[in-house]
């Protein structure tokens, strides 16, 4: 099986220390992987170097085989809900919308096509009858669904998720999860920062642990041990269920 | 005054100052969500050596000569808080507030040089502090209506790209837009703004008309497009009232006067807007205490009743009383409960609840357990 993203070698530093030290990491395509490590361990800054947001200080890393650019329209992204303003002045909608923006191209504006295909993208979501909410007002799970359908307009072949379960409502976490499998079923790639150990091998089956360094990688079934978790967390981890 | 009103000059004047607010009230909207109100200011205050400069380089006082000047040095102004952040451990405000007072500090000291001019009588550049709307004249009018009309057009053509800037820049980053140089043009565009009202307005007060009328159009609406239209309308009326305040009454600066009408907006707007309107904020907090009383008393008669065979069983006042010491307002929710039909009074003068409010009480109950 060829793979999704192959990293070399990624190096990232924000001052002094490194965030992000000497990664060598392959998704293999249609993979369904947890990020899984503790706080300050590269989370975030993994799939923002994936995503060319930020500048690496050394390695690469390839989509597809190519540099992000030339794939960007294949890569569909949900950042943390918290890193933008949700008392921006616009609706549910209008958000969706803007996951088309880069297949429009300049200057044309969203029409009825683009209305039709976010819509369905929302009804995904369970969102559709608040379509044209104000985004001030939903809650947290609301709005990661937001961000999830807007991710899901992009009809991309990898997707790339920064806790999207973070602090929502267990109806929402299930909504997620199915939406993750039926993803991985028309043959996506999913990458997605998780937060709760417990729920790692029922939900995903490749796994990276990752802290500062690649601690492991690959099936949730041969990687996922207590001596890995162990590594990842320094000790400080309790005894996993579910851990092999 | 009537013949004022159908004065030539005050018709250039009251032209000049609605363009200027409406270009600088859509730009402004877009500051302000962006959070980047304070930049405004920095841009505005920088402004002056630029004007300064131009004067002394050129000689001329044409509105498109020192308005470019000072354009340019409220753009570098930008430019150097930028490099600044990113290069040092200094955070943007420090350097907002440092950029602003050093380009400001050189703005005075260059005005103060050029009144030793020979004919500094006719410079006349100290009225950009406070701004002089009385000395616009057509060719001012005619600059701003096209630098304006350009930043507008500028801003309709991207729209939906700084749309997604200004909501959300990293995954407009992950669409692979240019957000820097988006980022870089929707500054500019307020540059120009700030620019065109420099010499109505004045420097100090600037950043006002690119605050005001955006934080008050934003009491309005949930939708940025007619934020952005309401904001504009908003800037233009400030500009046409300030300017016929301060030229009505002489010597009233203009700046000042059209900051103040621009408060004045600001002022009812964020106490009468509905929804997020002071006022509307208030009632909604009384109805809903109200509301959370009455059903407090609700759920009260409920476990009074669950002690007896029947929820039909009525309880007196004074047995509630018991239960609400401090609510003065007892009998006026019990009526208002009855007639709502979830509670009936009965013969003896006591109150029950009706089937209806059983079921209310209920509801109310599963809803606190979830």
């Amino acid at each position: 099986m060829a793979n999704a993203i192959e990293v070399r070698d990624l190096t990232v530093a924000y001052r002094e220390s490194p965030v992000l030290w000497d990664i060598d990491l392959d998704v293999p395509s249609g993979a369904l992987m947890a990020i899984v490590g503790p706080n300050g361990a590269g989370k975030t800054t993994l799939i923002q170097a994936i995503l060319s947001l930020i500048k690496p200080a050394a390695g690469q890393i390839r989509i597809f085989g190519q540099p992000y650019r030339s794939v960007a329209s294949s890569v569909g992204y949900v950042p943390q809900r918290g890193s933008v303003d949700w008392d921006f002045p616009t609706s549910v909608l209008d958000v969706v919308l803007m996951g088309l923006y880069g297949r429009l191209g300049w200057v044309r504006r969203p029409g009825r096509d683009q209305r039709t295909e976010a819509m369905a993208a929302l009804d995904q979501v369970g969102m559709a009858e608040l379509a044209h909410r104000q985004i001030s007002q939903l809650s947290g799970g609301q709005q990661q669904r937001v961000f999830l359908a807007r991710a899901l307009v992009q009809d991309a072949r990898i997707y790339l998720m920064d806790e999207p379960l973070q602090g929502v409502d267990a109806t929402t976490e299930r909504t997620i999860i199915e939406l993750l499998r039926t993803l991985q079923s028309l043959g996506k790639t999913v990458m997605v920062v998780h937060h709760d150990l417990q729920t790692v091998s029922s939900y995903f089956d490749e796994v990276l642990l990752l802290n500062v360094r690649r601690i492991a990688s690959g099936p949730v079934s041969e990687v996922f041990t207590e001596a890995n978790l162990r590594l990842t967390y320094g000790g400080r981890v309790a005894i996993i269920k579910g851990a092999t | 005054m009537e013949q004022f009103l159908g004065d030539y000059t005050f018709r250039t004047v009251a032209l000049g100052t609605a363009i200027l607010g409406a270009i600088s009230g859509a730009l402004g909207a877009f500051a302000v969500l962006r959070r980047q109100s304070l930049l405004g200011d920095a841009v505005s205050h920088a402004a002056l050596p630029g004007i300064g400069l131009a004067f002394i380089i050129t000689g001329s006082k044409a509105p498109l000569i020192l308005m470019v000047g000072a354009g340019l040095a409220g753009w570098l102004a930008t430019v150097v808080v930028l490099v600044i952040t990113t290069t040092t451990r200094i955070k943007f405000d420090g350097a907002l507030g440092f950029v602003l007072s050093v380009f400001f500090g050189i703005g005075l000291v260059l005005l103060t040089f050029i009144q030793k001019f020979p004919d500094a009588g006719q410079a006349g550049l100290d009225s950009f502090l406070f701004g002089q709307a009385a000395a616009l004249v057509e060719q001012d009018v005619i600059t701003i209506a096209v630098l304006g009309g350009l930043a507008l057009a500028v801003l309709v053509l991207f729209w939906k790209e700084f749309k997604l800037l200004s909501f959300d820049p990293e995954f407009a980053n992950s669409l692979v837009l240019p957000v820097r140089r988006l980022d870089l043009g929707l500054t500019t565009l307020l540059v120009v703004a700030i620019v065109i009202g420099l010499q109505t307005v004045g420097v100090v007060l600037m950043s006002a008309m690119i605050i005001a009328p955006a934080a008050a159009a934003r009491q309005w609406t949930d939708n940025l497009g007619i934020m952005v239209l309401i904001s504009m309308v908003i800037g233009a009326l400030s500009g046409v009232g300030g300017a016929l305040l301060s030229t009505s009454m002489s010597n009233l600066p203009t700046g000042p006067t059209i900051v103040l009408c621009a408060s004045g907006v600001v002022l009812v707007s964020v106490i009468i807007a509905p929804r997020r309107g002071l006022v509307w904020e208030q009632i909604r907090r009384t109805l809903q205490a109200r509301r959370l009383r009455s059903e407090a008393i609700l759920l009260d008669l409920f476990e009074l009743a669950r002690k007896h065979d029947s929820y039909e069983h009525p309880h007196m006042e004074a047995a509630l009383k018991v239960m609400h010491p401090n609510a003065s307002t007892l009998r006026r929710q019990l009526r208002s409960l009855h007639s709502k039909g979830l509670i009936s009074v009965h013969s003896t003068g006591g109150w029950a609840l009706t089937e209806e409010g059983m079921n209310t009480c209920k509801g109310l109950l599963d809803k606190r357990v979830r």
